[in-house]
């Protein structure tokens, strides 16, 4: 099928050609169809049905609590006030949630970028024996769903006395299987000569690995970067598990134990979430074309 | 004259040790990952291959005795287990279709925009950047009875509103719906990225041949957008076998179970009721699932990427 259209995509880019050298062809220019119209309008409806709950969550947090049940529901406030915002921040640990959750996703994320990096030098551009054994080893990894180890894991995390620190939530996040292909593909695609001269200057592998490879992986490191962080960052499960003490817990952990302490105080709970919402979605904002391409350049190859 | 004899004598043994001092270095730069690869990856696999064939427990003293295919056994004749294997291929069902169909519509949509993609791209994407909890605040509130917008806006249109989370049948659809919100992003952005890989000539040269939107979307854009598809589906149909964090926060598995995943069952079985053995033996088998499907997915997608090739 896919071929059927490559003959006659050649055929229409011969005829394309042609037609433009009869002067006919507008080109990228072409002027928006009543499809293209549709579709517009289409698109921006899905597009604001999916902004409703996020804006009728921001509404409500700016509500003084007696509004937030009064029926029939509105959209109007009579007296818009932060008060909620006030009340988390007085009356949960959320400050410190935020400062443990950078902590815990900046150590991942730059920990997975150096090792994964690392060995994927070494699997690209090293001669070694046994790479695709190694490699494949790892690849498995990557099927084997993190909740099938939660069990295993937590005894471990006992035996070694870890449970109730940071580090047992950051040491298991950091091999990630995922940053050591995404790394693997971008390496591959550099030129050998780079390698090859530098080591007829006598560089060594890991001096290669700081100098050449990795200035020249930005997209690479950006991509496994970004995804390690707001994986961790967002990860619920095993950090539930792992931290008990609320001073210790990321805004996630932190979060999915507040319903049950505002109870109905439904303004507070919502400026909870918005509050909770905000630093990855500016981050999000901020680097949106890079987490686009991010995902574009790991996902589909 | 000695010199040129041991040159030529000793090129391969140096060589043989070059290659055997390549492998040391690629090896040590290789160490950092793979020894906690090893540690948090490999170990706990391992040991829990083991556990399921114990009657281990989480505290009193950890390691059990040995009970052979006892737990598999086990698991396999719950009834329990089987119910959370009915409702996550249920969850599987209500989100995976509908999910790529939308993505994939809204992409092609998006994709004859000619002005103003980031708006779509923003208001899909962010729900994907919030974490679960922020998700399940969110969600909970909409479906609240009595002064959730949802509620008000269904007892508006129809008179009546179901009781979203605590209704065994519509608990299932309703974390479908806050679910199928939450990742609609991530799948939406790669096929916005397939899309971006057919080239312009390609429908520049559809408009010279008369075809209109629709046609260039079906002959064109559809048939280039099948690699994407199937890998989108792949990660769906795997994130589906795998969902719990969502249905813990909106439902916690209820009401009366209706709702309680595999990975919901291992989290009761494992740090409720302490019964570690058994849960292992649960965890591979959900291990095994995935495992299929993974290399039912490389199997298919070799078999494209062949086809593709001739």
């Amino acid at each position: 099928m896919t071929a059927e259209v490559k003959d006659r995509s050649a055929e229409a880019a011969k005829a394309s050609v042609d037609a433009e050298r009869a002067g006919k062809h507008r080109g990228r220019a072409r002027p928006a169809s009543g499809f293209d119209r549709m579709a517009t309008a289409v698109v921006i409806a899905f597009g604001l049905l999916w902004l409703v709950p996020l804006l009728w969550a921001l509404n409500t947090s700016f509500k003084p609590e007696e509004e937030t049940t009064r029926l029939p529901l509105t959209w109007a406030i009579e007296n818009p006030t932060l008060d909620a915002y006030l009340g988390v921040i007085n009356s949960t640990d959320i400050v410190l949630w935020y400062g443990n959750s950078l902590f815990v996703s900046v150590m991942v994320s730059t920990l997975s970028v150096l090792v994964a990096s690392m060995a994927a030098f070494a699997l690209s551009r090293v001669p070694m024996a046994g790479k695709r054994f190694i490699f494949g080893a790892i690849l498995l990894g990557i099927m084997i769903p993190s909740q099938a180890l939660i069990v295993p894991l937590f005894q471990e995390m006992q035996v070694l006395g870890l449970l109730g620190t940071y580090w047992a939530v950051i040491l298991p996040q950091v091999p990630a299987a995922v940053g050591v292909f995404v790394f693997k593909q971008f390496f591959d695609g550099l030129p050998a000569a780079l390698f090859e001269s530098a080591q007829a200057d006598g560089a060594g592998w890991l001096r290669m690995w700081a100098t050449i490879a990795m200035p020249l992986s930005r997209p690479a490191i950006s991509a496994v970067a970004i995804f390690t962080f707001v994986w961790s960052w967002n990860a619920l499960l095993w950090p539930l598990l792992t931290l008990n003490d609320s001073q210790l817990m990321t805004v996630t952990v932190g979060l999915a134990t507040v319903q049950g302490e505002f109870g109905v105080a439904y303004a507070q709970i919502m400026a909870s979430a918005i509050l909770g919402a905000l630093p990855l979605l500016a981050v999000f904002l901020a680097f949106q074309r890079q987490i686009v391409q991010g995902i574009a350049n790991t996902g589909i190859k | 004259m000695t010199i040129l004899r041991s040159a030529a004598v000793q090129r391969r043994p140096a060589a043989r040790r070059t290659a055997r001092a390549n492998t040391v270095r690629g090896l040590l730069l290789l160490a950092p990952f793979l020894v906690l690869y090893l540690t948090f990856v490999g170990v706990p696999a391992a040991y829990g291959v083991w556990l399921s064939f114990t009657d281990s427990g989480l505290m009193g003293g950890g390691l059990g005795d040995w009970v052979g295919w006892g737990n598999y056994a086990e698991v396999l004749s719950n009834p329990q287990f089987w119910g959370s294997v009915r409702n996550t291929l249920w969850f599987l069902l209500l989100t995976t279709p509908p999910a790529v169909i939308l993505a994939l519509i809204l992409a092609v949509l998006t994709n004859r925009m000619r002005r103003g993609r980031w708006f779509p791209r923003v208001a899909f994407f962010a729900p994907y950047v919030m974490p679960v909890s922020v998700l399940a605040l969110v969600w909970t509130w909409v479906y609240s009875p009595a002064l959730g917008l949802l509620t008000n806006i269904s007892e508006a249109l129809f008179g009546s509103s179901p009781a979203w989370l605590s209704d065994p049948q519509w608990a299932m659809p309703s974390i479908a719906i806050a679910s199928i919100w939450g990742s609609l992003g991530f799948t939406f952005v790669l096929y916005t990225a397939g899309l971006q890989e057919i080239p312009t000539e390609l429908y520049d040269a559809a408009t010279v041949d008369g075809a209109s939107g629709w046609q260039q979307t079906w002959f064109v854009t559809l048939p280039l957008l099948r690699r994407t598809t199937l890998l989108v589906t792949m990660l769906e149909l795997i994130g589906a076998l795998k969902v719990f964090d969502q249905i813990y926060l909106l439902t916690g598995g209820g009401p009366n179970f209706a709702t309680r995943s595999v990975v919901g069952f291992i989290f009761d079985y494992g740090f409720t009721s302490y019964r570690v053995g058994f849960a292992s033996a649960a965890s591979l088998i959900l291990f095994v699932f995935v495992l299929v499907l993974s290399a039912a997915w490389f199997a298919t997608s070799r078999r494209l990427s062949k086809e593709d090739g001739s």
